[in-house]
């Protein structure tokens, strides 16, 4: 009897290991045009990582004692984390406030949310002078508790683990594992909330990052509302990028996504829309009571003032005004046209912050280095290839298994 | 400046050792557990010869490489610290003839840079040193954002990078020594001592030389206080400081936001688990896909 069920279990073992061999295969063409970028810039970003561990992060970065942070904050960490916001966002909107309209695309919301915060969080490290001591304030000797990068750390861990206890039953139903199924769906509104907490103070919390740098930045970009700004903005950063993401999965991942959801493709993009247009209102209006605040009119007549009209006018009225348009009048082209316009404005805004307008008077600006580029390039084309490679496999755009529906 | 003079004071500055270790740390020592009672440094720039006695000292006492012979003090050129060197000795031209001034860590009383270490790594001690503590660092460099006088520098060129900065000597007081650099002036124009007591000093030389002094001590106020105290005989601007460094310290920057952290993490799952049970029974008919 005992033996029997020995050999059971034995041959399920093997069927699991067969399973997860036969999945780690690639799947799809090789020579796709993505592939045939990504990986000769993968290979020379992993040679300048290894060069930058070797000889220090000098070697391979502008960075200099005036500017410490540059593209691998600004960029990676700042932009990428507003972009990835559209998670707290989607399962606000479905968990929280029960639309059930958009919970066709939480689970891809979700996992492009959580692998931008592995990813982010693993250029983190990329800048880290000393990673190793990195567990220092993670296992608890020596917890800086009135340090924002603190507060930032630990909340980006947390939430990572809120988002992949969310999708976790996408891997469940991918393995087949329907017990596990069970329990781990009956975790996500624990965890949607958890991480939605979460979200509003790390995001808010990436702009207090720099509120003691109030010397630094330039007086057009620098305010105590940086926080609220980094907030209100993360909210139509993420859900644009879901909607530029959506369109392009639309067209790459046609085929594994099922005849319901492409219906209703066009009616969550309108909604989207709706949505963006009026938080970017919302942005605007504290954006221009900021400005008032400030008293810094003077500033407008110079280049940083021209610039700083540039971001808000060119990168938040105008997608704002075509979100609006193309939400009265149904106009889904226009819709992707806003959602591009307004993560171009995203970039412009965490740049002026973090990179443009920090120590924008230095004798020696700080431009970032061809090889910076190449690591950030690096790591967006990882995130991209896990990206479809979970998207290949696990139901994410695709239905649910069967038995999902029966149980 | 004449190659000689410097030469001279150069070698006054590695004799001075004796000179220095008298005048040693006075009665403070039992007051300095009071939140306020902590050492700090008085520097008159007025009595600066520029012979860069500190900074061979300095850089000596750490382990760092001396300025180069032709590396000197000069009007129009700014020298500034760096991973190699803590201090830094830069001329000015002013409205009152040339001045010499000796940058470095100010040690804050609230330092920006210890708030934002997130390893506490930077840490200010009761002493009123602030160090640095090299197994705890990460090498974020977070503190290099936040400090208003971009005083921690960063090995860039290191696979094991540190942070470097002045720390008031740190392990010299322990020992009951003075400052490297305090010890090390021959023109005895930097004095280590009770804070407090350092600024009735900073006001003393104020009221009996009029003339002589601009009526402001720099680091009294500035970033709410700071170790380095600093007399001048001109406006500070003229000698190249950041006359725009806020009286409040730096910390407080953030305080508004960390101080909502609590209330958000209590009061937000609260609001979000309302609004889900309120919305749950108006749209329902979807519930099984759960
Ligand atoms: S001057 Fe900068 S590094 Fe020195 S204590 Fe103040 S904040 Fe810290
Ligand atoms: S670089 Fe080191 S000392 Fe500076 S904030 Fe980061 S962990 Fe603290």
């Amino acid at each position: 009897m005992s033996n029997h069920k020995n050999h059971i279990q034995q041959r399920e073992r093997g069927s699991v290991v067969k399973f997860l061999a036969a999945e780690l295969k690639p799947k799809g063409k090789i020579f796709s045009w993505f592939n045939i970028i990504s990986v000769p810039v993968m290979t020379l970003g992993v040679v300048l990582i290894v060069i930058r561990f070797v000889k220090g992060i000098g070697s391979i970065t502008n960075l200099d004692q005036e500017v410490p942070w540059g593209l691998w904050i600004g960029f990676d960490v700042v932009t990428g984390v507003a972009f990835a916001g559209g998670a707290y966002v989607l399962t606000f909107i479905v968990y929280i406030l029960n639309v059930q309209k958009y919970k066709s695309i939480v689970r891809v919301t979700v996992l492009n949310g959580f692998l931008a915060y592995v990813f982010y969080a693993g250029a983190l490290l990329l800048d880290l002078g000393r990673p190793w001591n990195v567990i220092n304030p993670i296992i608890g000797n020596s917890f800086g508790v009135s340090s924002v990068l603190f507060l930032v750390a630990w909340h980006f861990l947390l939430y990572m683990l809120a988002q992949l206890i969310e999708f976790s039953p996408a891997i469940a139903e991918w393995i087949g594992a329907r017990r596990a199924r069970k329990i781990l769906s009956g975790m996500t509104l624990a965890a949607v909330i958890f991480g939605i907490t979460l979200s509003t103070l790390h995001q808010s919390g990436l702009g207090a990052l720099f509120l003691m740098a109030k010397d630094k930045i330039h007086p057009l970009w620098y305010s105590g509302f940086i926080p609220i700004l980094f907030f209100v903005s993360s909210i139509f950063a993420g859900l644009s990028m879901v909607i530029f993401e959506g369109s392009i999965s639309h067209r790459v991942f046609y085929n594994k996504i099922s005849e319901k959801n492409r219906k209703s493709h066009h009616g969550i993009l309108h909604g989207l829309s709706g949505i963006c247009a009026f938080t970017m209102f919302i942005y605007f209006f504290l954006q221009v009571i900021v400005f008032l605040h400030g008293k810094h009119w003077d500033l407008l007549n110079t280049r940083m003032g021209y610039w700083y009209l540039t971001e808000i006018f060119g990168f938040v009225v105008l997608p704002m005004i075509l979100f609006f348009i193309s939400y009265r009048n149904h106009r889904i082209t226009l819709i992707k046209i806003a959602a591009i316009i307004t993560m171009i404005g995203i970039i412009i805004n965490r740049l002026n912050v973090t990179v443009i307008g920090y120590k924008w008077d230095a004798a020696v600006p700080y431009v970032p280095s061809w090889m910076e580029i190449v690591v950030t390039f690096t790591v967006l084309f990882a995130e991209i290839w896990i990206f479809r490679w979970v998207i290949n496999r696990m139901p994410v755009l695709s239905d649910s298994p069967d038995w999902v529906r029966e149980e | 400046m004449g190659v000689d003079r410097r030469n001279f004071l150069r070698a006054l500055g590695l004799t001075g050792v004796a000179l220095g270790t008298g005048k040693k740390l006075g009665a403070a020592e039992s007051q300095t557990d009071k939140e306020d009672e902590f050492y700090g440094i008085l520097y008159d720039s007025t009595w600066c010869a520029g012979c860069q006695g500190c900074e061979i000292a300095c850089a000596e006492a750490h382990g760092l490489t001396p300025p180069e012979i032709e590396d000197v003090p000069e009007v129009g050129k700014k020298r500034v610290a760096d991973e190699t060197r803590r201090t830094v000795v830069n001329a000015y031209e002013t409205s009152q003839g040339e001045f010499f001034v000796k940058t470095q860590c100010m040690q804050c009383a609230q330092p920006a840079c210890a708030s934002a270490c997130l390893t506490k790594a930077m840490y200010k001690t009761r002493d009123g040193s602030v160090i640095w503590r090299e197994e705890k660092c990460m090498g974020c460099r977070y503190c290099m954002v936040s400090c208003p006088f971009d005083a921690p520098k960063f090995e860039y060129h290191s696979s094991n990078p540190k942070i470097e900065k002045c720390d008031m000597c740190f392990d010299r007081v322990k020992e009951g020594k003075l400052p490297a650099c305090v010890e090390n002036c021959p023109a005895e124009a930097i004095k280590f001592g009770n804070r407090r007591e350092l600024i009735a000093e900073a006001r003393k030389r104020i009221a009996e030389f009029p003339g002589m002094y601009h009526d402001v001590i720099y680091g009294e106020h500035e970033a709410g206080g700071t170790g380095w105290l600093y007399l001048s005989a001109v406006p500070f601007g003229e000698l190249g400081f950041n006359t725009n460094i806020q009286k409040k310290p730096y910390p407080e920057l953030t305080k508004g936001f960390l101080y909502s952290v609590p209330s958000v993490f209590v009061l937000a799952p609260a609001v979000l688990l309302g609004i889900h049970t309120a919305t749950k029974n108006n749209n329902n008919q979807d519930e099984e896909n759960e």
